[in-house]
């Protein structure tokens, strides 16, 4: 029971086209899990599969170990990426709609929209229409309808975009308080800074298949490959310094600056090897910085994804 | 259920709400009511207006022939050449000159007669002048075969078989096209019902489509929910507007008439004959002789509880069946424009009904084609509605032509309910493709 959703095997296909194989997912309860992949890899159509819109040919899906059934769809709130509104429907109206259709009683939907309203700062726009509105002022709209009947699992796909960075901010911080308060997020989204900054968990999918999931910190833990950057200052000419490395280890990108006789490069170093390659570098002159390079989500993305094509 | 209600509800406001929708429906009697009065109108002050001819008389066979009625008075002019008569009919304003020259006998007199006008004259004036003609013409040739013109009234005459029932019931002549003609009224109601609302359901689903709420509306209901609820809630909007079109025009008509002084007893009466049920009223209160009486009970003896319960069977079957195509079509295109290609297909059927029902089961409600077309799921309510004016069993339509067309229907209703509700699935989330038709077989099976 520590996971809210759990895929088992779970393949699509849209008459010849193959949109999921053999999907196994397992989505920790209260953490944002970032499900990345390229243009039509098929993340929409998971995400649809779990939002019961469209139904898998084979393999089931588990919420809070039941499966997936129509009792559901009241705990999940989903966020398109193509999303909008009734465009000459008034704001208060609209979104009573949407949340009465997702179970929410009438007086009840009232008094949490006020609430967000007056949270998200959107003022007296109830009994204005959405095509009088600006597109962040919708997306607000939008983002409080997804959240208004409190699921239990955020499904949000792409997420900030039509914000402005102010907005953008503000949305992200009020994910972040969703998580605090105990809701399990799923976040879909190509920007790889905000996968960073947000989820604990990702799985990579890439042309139907699912080629790498876990945790972030183990993910990056695992492609590291111990390369350094390292910022020496030496006394003397560099020269006999980067030959008598280059002995020992696989430099790249070296670049010398007279003025400061500063010497920066990367190196490979093999498997525990930090302490030795520091007491080499300790003799040759004075270490300005020497640090790991941590491979960022989006190296990873890129790296698996071309791996994957050059297989 | 619950849900749906919500739908159906959301629906219903906002077509009701809809600008054009309240003017359509506020303005279109008032319109409506203003043709008529306006057509009424227009042939009264065409009735009352007279046109003056000239006539150049230079021969003696006619010289009391030309009498003025209500519409044509005639100017005789005498001792003028046809030169100065025509200067000066043309000068007096007159419609025309008539010239009639002189000859030696009447034959040729005839032949030589001219009508000069302005424009080409109106048929109604030609025919009355040639009338004169035919008539004097005739005159002369009986009085030379010695026949007197009493004796050629005596001859001439139409000749009308009398018709009856096997029981000995005097049968009514046209009934049968009244008859059609008043289950054609129902039937033409529903496919006027059809492509004005099949069409507002497609631009609904269109407008979810580009609007892209559609996503955020069907991660918490069924699809098909949200087409049923569709149909539903705009079907219901269209009931209350012919509602109030049916209640307002016939008020303002009762207004109109009564202030106005327009007699619609006698617009209705000639060409159209019985095609409508106010027909049939106005025929009950045009005059008592012993046909009219004849009309009137015959068409008191339309099954009309059978006739509107099964025009409320038919419509809302056909409806469904129709509105889920069309709901079906708007879910698989981006933009209107690109429906024409799947709109043909269901017009034509409905198209064919009216046509195939004015013309076969006006003459022959029981005939093979009328049978066909009744039992035929996509044309029996219009056509099936034709012929059930006739009853059911003996002399109407045979109690299983009834019962197999329902069932069709019915059958036909799940098939293409569940069919379209497959497109719809499909459809809503697709975009920036003009689909086909093999694409949308495709996506049944997906």
């Amino acid at each position: 029971m520590n996971h809210i959703l759990v895929a088992e095997n779970v393949s699509k296909k849209f008459g010849e086209h193959t949109a999921l194989s053999n999907i196994s997912l397992e989505i920790p309860k209260n953490c944002i899990y970032g499900l990345l992949g390229p243009n039509g890899a098929g993340k929409t159509t998971l995400i649809r599969i779990i939002n019961q819109i469209t139904h898998p040919d084979t393999g089931a899906v588990y919420f809070n170990g039941k499966p997936l059934g129509p009792e559901h769809i009241a705990t999940i709130g989903y966020l398109p990426e193509e999303r909008g509104l009734y465009k000459s429907m008034k704001v208060g109206e609209q979104a009573l709609y949407l949340a009465q259709l997702k179970g929410l009683s009438k007086t009840e939907a009232k008094k949490r929209l006020k609430y967000w309203f007056e949270r998200l700062e959107i003022g007296d726009w109830w009994n204005k229409k959405i095509q009088e509105l600006s597109k962040g002022m919708a997306q607000k709209i939008q983002f409080i309808v997804t959240v208004l009947h409190e699921p239990e699992l955020l499904i949000f796909d792409e997420p900030f975009s039509g914000f402005d960075p102010i907005n953008a901010n503000r949305i992200k911080d009020e994910i972040l308080e969703l998580k605090e308060r105990g809701t399990s997020i799923i976040f879909s989204t190509h920007r790889m800074e905000s996968v960073e900054e947000l989820c604990e968990y990702i799985a990579l999918l890439h042309k139907s298949e699912k080629i790498l999931d876990g945790k972030l910190s183990d993910i990056k833990k695992a492609y590291k490959n111990n390369i350094f950057n390292v910022g020496l200052k030496l006394p003397m000419e560099k020269n006999g310094t980067l030959a008598s490395l280059q002995e020992k280890y696989t430099i790249t990108d070296q670049e010398y600056n007279e003025k400061e006789n500063q010497l920066n490069f990367t190196m490979q170093l093999p498997d525990e090897h930090t302490t030795a390659a520091l007491d080499l570098l300790k003799a040759k002159g004075n270490i300005n910085h020497f640090n790991e390079v941590i491979p960022s989500a989006n190296d990873i993305f890129i790296q698996t994804v071309n791996a994957k094509i050059n297989e | 259920m619950n849900k749906l209600k919500l739908i159906i509800k959301r629906e219903y406001l906002a077509k009701v709400r809809n600008k054009s929708f309240v003017v359509m429906t506020f303005l279109s009697p008032v319109l409506m009511v203003g043709m008529i009065v306006l057509i009424a109108y227009l042939a009264k002050l065409n009735d009352s207006e007279s046109r003056a001819i000239a006539v150049l008389n230079q021969s003696d066979y006619f010289s009391n022939s030309f009498n003025a009625t209500e519409t044509i008075s005639y100017i005789e002019f005498t001792k003028l050449d046809l030169e100065t008569a025509r200067d000066s009919a043309l000068a007096m304003g007159s419609y025309g000159l008539l010239y009639v020259p002189k000859s030696e006998n009447l034959e040729a007199t005839t032949e030589g007669v001219v009508l000069y006008t302005k424009e080409s004259p109106v048929s109604y004036i030609l025919n009355t002048l040639e009338t004169i003609f035919q008539n004097r013409l005739r005159q002369s040739r009986l009085t030379k075969l010695g026949v007197s013109s009493k004796a050629f009234a005596h001859i001439e005459q139409e000749f009308e078989i009398n018709t009856a029932t096997f029981e000995g019931e005097q049968n009514v002549k046209g009934i049968n096209e009244i008859k059609a003609g008043i289950g054609g009224a129902f039937g033409y109601l529903i496919m006027m019902f059809i492509i004005i609302y099949g069409g507002f359901v497609m631009r609904s689903v269109i407008e979810e489509k580009t609007t892209r709420i559609i996503e955020v509306i069907i991660s918490s209901v069924k699809p098909f929910q949200l087409m049923l609820g569709k149909i539903i809630g705009t079907s219901l909007a269209g009931i209350t507007q012919f509602a109030i079109w049916i209640f307002s025009a016939s008020l303002l008509l009762l207004v109109a008439t009564f202030f106005m002084d327009i007699d619609l007893a006698a617009l209705s009466a000639g060409p159209a004959m019985g095609s409508n049920a106010i027909g049939g009223v106005s025929q009950l209160q045009a005059g008592m002789d012993s046909d009219m009486q004849l009309y009137a009970a015959e068409i008191l003896k339309i099954p009309w509880l059978l006739l509107i319960c099964s025009f409320v069977l038919y419509f809302v079957l056909g409806y469904l069946i129709y509105s889920s195509i069309y709901a079906a079509i708007g879910a698989a295109v981006d933009n209107e424009t690109d429906t024409q290609q799947f709109i043909f297909p269901i017009i034509l059927p409905l198209m064919l009904a009216i046509y195939v029902g004015f013309f076969s089961v006006f003459s022959n409600p029981h005939g093979p084609i009328a049978v066909g077309f009744s039992l035929f799921p996509l044309t029996s309510p219009i056509v099936m509605l034709m012929r059930l004016p006739g009853g059911i069993g003996e002399g109407g339509v045979p109690l299983w032509q009834f019962l197999v067309s329902i069932l069709v229907l019915i059958i036909t209703f799940l098939a293409i309910v569940w069919l379209a509700a497959k497109i719809y699935r499909v459809g809503i989330l697709m975009y920036g493709k003009k689909p086909t038709y093999r694409e949308l077989y495709k996506w049944l099976k997906y």
